[in-house]
């Protein structure tokens, strides 16, 4: 039973033992856990202790509970969670606070606990345990705002719990397994399903249910929101892999995630905000892939899940560095920084450059698996989206964020690079987004299926299609900034000359030319005038930020307030004996009333 | 004989003379008293685990005292039921004794502390034995005998505690004689006062009229000993208004004995025949039990008095329990929910208002909004008060997270969806008003120092009995879950003839 060290528990028990060390001993400690897990999982995947299995089961009622399940997909995320957990706790090294090393730790360790959960009943304990600790790195950043944002993010997990609890005991009842494999939408689970379904999706951060996303994350702690980025959302998108592969609803909802983020996102103003937005589009690639679900497409989630969490945990690592050593976290109050921080400029650039997909880093060779399946199975609607959602991620995600925090107009601020630690764990993650770009074989080699062993990313058609689209929709970004108009000849011209994209056929390069780049123009033009507009008019974004707090969560939070209200005539300091008596007589006469008129009596 | 077989009397008559000891001892010397008394329910607490291992090996022990043969003389009879509550009353008991050393210097008057103890005692003496006598009449002197050192023991705190102590004399007056009303009937047609004389005796008259007067007396008797909605007005003002000690004892030990009592009248004077055939009482209990676990909550909301808070949310959780005694004529589970029920209520309550009193004692602070801040200053007893709320939620693995989901098992199994809904609307009800101590008192900032409470820990025997509870709340859960404790369950259920459904 204990030939193997469940990862999730490592972390879970090596997090009682922080506040035992001081000083430099606590920093060599906060090492040792993501250390052996990273082995135990490493060990696992070299096949040395048989690559596959179900470990550590215990009997609870009349079912049995495994807490390690392992074969190909939950080592290829456990694998990505302990690696990203190490560079996190490396990033997070100079935190001084225990009780935020033990959050994150809780947080990382039932997250791996998700992962290699083999029964529904494990699933729910684990999922519940992260919620409380990702609720605990919101609320140590001790702002009145992050007080009322961990609430809000409670109240949604805890409506996302619920549905998941009474899901799991009513498909437990309907089938008599609590085997957590495929369920499927309808079939054997019938209304089950439906729920499991959606308490899924709610940390998945699917629409409508994603408010808490954006909401949360940039309240979150600096170091806690590297962290929340990696592990809520990615644990929901193995579990769909898991439970609901093929699911054609997801694809639509997949596709409506990619997209509609991205007018969020150029609206806001706060970098961590903006990047939560950007994390929301990039789970719609994966939800569209789990839709699909076709052999390549999940190869595709799974490798896009990978990559993912590497270059998010990079660019919330960035942001958070500028916002360690600056104070400022937003657009309008930053730029110029290259100057002083070179190092965290490339790491930045080096992640928005993956997760636009740029040839030759690791968005490019995982996202790409999940489009070209759409296009495979001629999805076409959802094939455009995705497209235009990329090109939309490019110009929030990978251009927005560095050009507004390290570029654009000098703000003035003079500081220096962050502490050693925060850049080895920055160095860490953006050496594998090249490394994985350039020589994907390794990431190939893990996945769940060999249907990615053949897949070829560098072709010449995809490589020089990316190519085309990105740095067009960047010299657009530019002459825009230079200029404040878009000049469209200049962009025919260039697409004009591409003959590989005419190969395909002319009526293509015509509805990219025409419609769509209209559109994405259309698009690009309200979305950067409107970011423009925010960079030179604050007011405007205060504006527009107070009206969406009131639309989202006024509600929410006056609840209780409403209930308080609503109960105050209730309150009571000491009983009146006479009342009393009378409940008690009232009573007695009617529990007399019903035993002698429905009682049985003697015939 | 076996000397074990002794140990029922044992656990009373020791109990007694210790409570006359204390009185002599007091005299000479008062600090003595204390240690007599818990050096008596730590012995106390050893033999009924001796107890409850024999039980379960060898079988229900029979004791005749003075020798008598039972339909004439008093017997005491423990089965897996008694000594399951026995060792929970009993435990409890010993934690509050620990707790009231401090805390009862404190709030006491130094010239009122022999007769604190005597009574306090006489109490412990009186709950031990209403669980362990197997005579109606016998449990009714009993009940009698604890009821009285309670009032007195409530009144001792003074100013409006003497109301709230007159209010719940009247009250337990009223339940105890409808209870000894409810013996007459019985008595007048059966001729015996032995409980398992009357259970042979009783069926052929099940149709009687006066039988089934009995039964409501009787139930409404304990009902209100048990502060069963809408018997329970008198709980909030003596939880509320007792000393600290007192609350913690009350609230735990002697609510949980009053429970057994009346499950011992319904399941084992009366039988599982008689709920189902003769009276339609099942389904009603479930019902106020529903309304009860929805209104205490609800009442609970609306307190700004911890303490009070607490009491109402006890009353929605005998709703809890008594939604388990409602539902296990209909369901495969029997009484299982609600045996659980009153372990996992005494821990989690146990620890709350030990938490409750421990910052009255401090700072004499009652109202929730005045603890803002207080995880910092009191870092010891906050913890614990937020490892048992979370487990008044039904965080997992925690105890009420077990209770709630063997009710909601039940529920299924008996087919009755909507106490499912019930249980998750409580639920929801519970979190509005833990979360809103829990925010006051781990996050919330200070507003410019105003009320700037420098107070520190209380003393180590107040808030370490707290924190086992609290721990005891996570570690039970997780035994629950295991399954361990099931064969006493299963031993409980089959010996009053539920667990199978007709």
């Amino acid at each position: 039973m204990i030939e193997w060290l469940h990862p999730g528990l490592i972390f879970i028990f090596g997090a009682f033992l922080i506040p035992l060390f001081k000083g430099k001993w606590k920093k060599a400690y906060l090492l040792l856990p993501p250390t052996a897990a990273l082995i135990s999982v490493v060990l696992m995947l070299k096949g040395v202790l048989g690559s596959s299995g179900s470990f550590w089961h215990i009997p609870f009622l009349q079912y049995t509970l495994v807490l390690g399940r392992v074969d190909k997909l939950s080592l290829c995320f456990g694998l990505i969670f302990t690696l990203a957990a190490f560079c996190m706790i490396l990033y997070a090294l100079h935190v001084e606070s225990s009780i935020e090393h033990m959050a994150s730790f809780f947080y990382v360790g039932s997250a791996l606990g998700v992962v290699f959960a083999g029964d529904l009943f494990t699933l729910y304990i684990f999922w519940e345990i992260m919620a409380i600790a990702s609720l605990l790195l919101v609320w140590l950043r001790k702002t009145d705002r992050a007080r009322r944002a961990g609430m809000r993010y409670f109240l949604w997990h805890f409506f996302g719990g619920l549905c998941l609890l009474g899901g799991i005991i009513m498909y437990v009842i309907n089938t008599g397994t609590v085997a957590f494999d495929y369920i499927g939408l309808g079939g054997v689970g019938g209304l089950a399903s439906y729920f499991i379904f959606i308490g899924f999706l709610l940390n998945a951060g699917a629409p409508p249910i994603h408010g808490w996303l954006p909401d949360a994350y940039p309240e979150a702690t600096i170091t806690g929101a590297v962290f929340m980025s990696a592990f809520t959302t990615k644990t929901a998108v193995y579990i769909l892999v898991r439970t609901f592969p093929g699911t054609d609803i997801l694809i639509y909802i997949g596709a409506i995630m990619t997209v509609y983020p991205i007018f969020y996102a150029v609206l806001e103003n706060n970098v961590r905000r903006v990047l939560g937005y950007s994390l929301l589009n990039q789970v719609g690639f994966m939800l569209c892939g789990v839709g699909i679900g076709t052999e390549l497409a999940i190869c595709g989630t799974v490798a896009h899940a990978f990559c993912h969490i590497i270059y998010k945990g990079l660019l919330f690592m960035s942001a958070g560095s500028v916002m360690q050593m600056t104070g400022k976290e937003n657009c309008t109050e930053l730029g110029g920084l290259y100057k002083t921080m070179p190092f965290t400029t490339a790491c930045c650039m080096i992640a928005a450059a993956s997760i636009s997909a740029f040839p030759g880093f690791s968005g490019f060779v995982s996202k790409s698996m999940i489009i070209s399946e759409a296009g495979c199975l001629h999805l076409g609607i959802v094939w455009v989206l995705l497209q235009l959602a990329s090109a939309g991620v490019f110009h929030h995600a990978g251009v927005k964020v560095p050009y507004f925090t390290f570029f654009a107009k000098d703000s003035g601020i003079r500081t220096h690079e962050p502490p050693l630690n925060m850049m080895l764990g920055m160095g860490i993650p953006a050496f594998l987004c090249v490394f994985l770009g350039v020589y994907p074989q390794p990431l190939y080699n893990i996945l769940p299926n060999p249907a990615a062993l053949g897949y070829m990313p560098y072709t010449g058609s995809h490589v020089v299609g990316q190519a085309q689209m990105l740095m067009f929709a960047s010299l657009a970004f530019y002459v825009l900034i230079i200029s404040g108009v878009y000049p469209p000849e200049q962009r025919k011209i260039n697409l004009d000359t591409d003959w590989l994209v005419r190969i395909p056929g002319m009526r293509f390069v015509w509805f990219c030319q025409k419609p769509l780049i209209a559109f994405a123009n259309f698009i690009d033009r309200n979305v950067l005038r409107t970011a423009d507009a925010s960079k030179s008019s604050p007011d405007a974004v205060a504006v527009c930020e107070k009206w969406m707090d009131k639309f989202y969560h006024k509600g929410l939070t006056s609840t209780p307030r409403a209930i308080y209200k609503g109960v105050e005539p209730l309150k009571s300091e000491i009983g009146y004996l006479p009342w009393n008596l009378l409940y008690v007589l009232i009573s007695f006469i009617i529990f007399l009333l019903i035993m002698l008129l429905w009682g049985v009596g003697i015939k | 004989m076996l000397p074990i077989e002794q140990f029922p009397v044992l656990v009373v008559a020791i109990s007694l003379l210790s409570a006359l000891t204390i009185l002599l001892a007091g005299w000479i010397n008062k600090k003595s008293c204390f240690f007599i008394s818990l050096a008596t329910i730590t012995f106390q607490f050893i033999l009924s685990i001796f107890i409850l291992h024999h039980v379960l090996t060898v079988g229900t022990i029979h004791y005749w005292l003075g020798g008598w043969r039972p339909p004439w003389g008093i017997e005491y009879v423990v089965d897996a039921l008694n000594a399951y509550v026995l060792i929970i009353i009993l435990f409890l008991s010993l934690l509050a004794a620990i707790y009231s050393k401090r805390s009862v210097e404190h709030e006491i008057d130094e010239k009122k502390l022999v007769t604190f103890y005597t009574l306090f005692q006489l109490l412990v003496t009186g709950l031990a034995g209403v669980v362990v006598t197997g005579d109606l009449f016998n449990m009714y002197v009993l009940l009698e005998v604890c009821s009285l050192a309670a009032y007195a023991l409530i009144a001792v705190a003074g100013g409006r505690a003497l109301k709230a102590s007159y209010n719940y004399l009247v009250m337990g007056a009223i339940g105890v004689c409808f209870y000894l009303l409810g013996i007459a009937f019985l008595y007048s047609v059966t001729g015996t006062l032995n409980m398992g004389d009357m259970r042979l005796l009783l069926p052929a008259l099940y149709g009687n009229k006066g039988v089934q007067l009995a039964f409501v007396f009787m139930f409404i008797g304990l009902g209100i000993k048990a502060a069963f909605f809408p018997l329970h007005t008198w709980q909030p003002d003596a939880y509320t208004y007792a000393p600290s000690a007192i609350t913690v004892i009350i609230s735990t030990a002697m609510a949980k004995a009053s429970i057994y009592a009346l499950i011992r009248i319904i399941f084992s004077v009366f039988t599982v025949d008689f709920i189902t055939l003769f009276a339609p009482i099942a389904d009603i209990i479930s019902w106020v039990a529903a309304i009860a676990m929805i209104f205490g909550s609800i009442l609970a909301i609306a307190q700004f008095n911890l303490k009070r808070m607490l009491a109402y949310s006890s009353i929605a959780n005998i709703g809890y329990i008594m939604l388990g005694v409602g539902l296990s004529t209909s369901t495969t589970l029997g009484l299982t929910p609600a045996l659980m029920h009153i372990l996992n209520h005494a821990l989690m309550k146990g620890c709350l208002f030990m938490a409750a009193c421990g910052f009255i004692y401090k700072a004499d602070l009652r109202d929730i909004r005045d603890l803002v801040g207080l995880a910092r200053r009191m870092p010891y007893t906050c913890f614990a008060f937020l490892l048992a709320a979370l487990s008044m939620i039904g965080f997992p693995p925690s105890v009420g997270f077990v209770t709630k989901l063997y009710l909601i098992f039940a529920a299924l199994d008996a087919g009755k969806y909507i106490f499912i809904a019930v249980i998750f609307f409580s639920t929801l009800l519970m979190i509005v008003y833990f979360w809103h101590v829990i925010e006051i008192m781990y996050i919330r900032v200070e507003e410019g120092g105003e009320k700037e409470i420098s107070v520190t820990e209380v003393p180590r025997s107040m808030f370490i009995p707290g924190l086992v509870l609290a721990f005891l709340c996570f570690i039970v859960g997780i035994i629950w879950l295991i399954g361990t404790p099931m064969p006493l369950m299963d031993a409980i259920n089959s010996g009053l003839g539920l667990g199978v459904v007709p």
